[in-house]
C-alpha cells in the first residue's frame, strides 16, 4: 500500500496517524508541507528514521526545493520527482491520502 | 481632541501591530496573504512587528526554489520589508530549535526571542493579526 501525507508533522498529526497504520513493507510518500519531516533537525526526523526500518519513505523533490530543504534530506529517504510519484501510484495496488 | 476626531483627520494615531505568522510558506496561502497585508499596513505608518513562530519560521528559509511546483517564490519579498520601514522581525527560539534551524538558515536578519520575551512582546501590542 502507498500512504501519502501532505501536512507538516510539526503542525498536524497526520504523519503520526499514517505511521501508526502503515504495515511493514508499505510505502510512505511525503508531499507538500509533509516533506519537512524528512529533513535534518526536524522534531519528526527521529520518527521518520525509525519508520524507515520497516517502510519505504519517499519525499517529493520539487516540494523540498520549493521550501529550501533540498540539501537537508535525511539519510534513508528517497527523493522522487513527479514521474516517480506517478510510478509509486502505479506500482501499488491501493493508496491512502492522510489529508 | 477625541479619538473619533483624530480618526477622521487620519493622523496622530500610531498603534502597535503584530503580524503573527505560524504557517509554512506553500502548503497554504496564509504566508503569502499575510505578507501582502503587512505591505499594505506599511503604507499607514504604523508600528509593525512581524513575528514567525511554529512552522512560520520556514517562511524565511534561504535557498527556496519554487519553479518545480509552479508557484511564485515570494521569499525574496521579506528582504524588501526594510524598504517599507518594517524592520522589527522576530523569530521564536523554540520553533527554530524544533526544526533544526539557526539564524544562518534565514534570508533576512531577525531577532531571536525566548518564549517569555515573545509573550511579553505579544502582550504589549494594540492589535495582533494572525496568519
Amino acid at each position: 500500500m502507498l500512504h501519502i501525507v501532505n501536512k507538516s508533522a510539526t503542525d498536524r498529526g497526520s504523519l503520526e496517524s499514517c505511521l501508526r497504520m502503515a504495515t511493514k513493507g508499505s510505502a510512505v510518500l511525503l508531499i507538500e508541507d509533509a516533506v519537512y519531516a524528512a529533513t535534518t533537525g526536524n522534531a519528526a526526523a527521529a520518527k521518520i528514521q525509525a519508520a524507515a526500518a520497516d517502510l519505504k519513505i519517499y519525499a517529493l523533490g520539487p516540494d523540498l526545493a520549493a521550501r529550501g530543504m533540498a540539501g537537508r534530506v535525511l539519510d534513508g529517504v528517497n527523493v522522487v520527482d513527479y514521474g516517480g510519484f506517478v510510478d509509486l501510484v502505479a506500482e501499488h495496488s491501493n493508496c491512502q491520502s492522510w489529508l | 481632541m477625541s479619538d473619533m476626531d483624530e480618526m477622521e483627520d487620519g493622523s496622530g494615531i500610531v498603534k502597535k501591530f503584530m503580524f503573527l505568522n505560524r504557517k509554512a510558506p506553500h502548503g497554504t496561502v496564509y504566508a503569502l496573504e499575510g505578507l501582502e497585508v503587512v505591505l499594505i499596513t506599511a503604507a499607514f505608518d504604523q508600528d509593525v512587528s512581524m513575528v514567525f513562530t511554529d512552522d512560520g519560521v520556514y517562511q524565511l528559509m534561504k535557498g527556496i526554489d519554487s519553479k518545480g511546483i509552479e508557484v511564485k517564490d515570494f521569499s525574496k519579498t521579506y528582504r524588501a520589508l526594510e524598504g517599507y520601514d518594517i524592520e522589527k522581525l522576530y523569530v521564536d527560539q523554540a520553533s527554530m530549535d524544533a526544526r533544526g534551524l539557526t539564524e544562518d538558515d534565514l534570508i533576512v536578519d531577525v531577532t531571536v526571542l525566548a518564549v517569555d520575551e515573545m509573550a511579553n512582546l505579544m502582550a504589549e501590542q494594540d492589535v495582533v493579526i494572525s496568519f
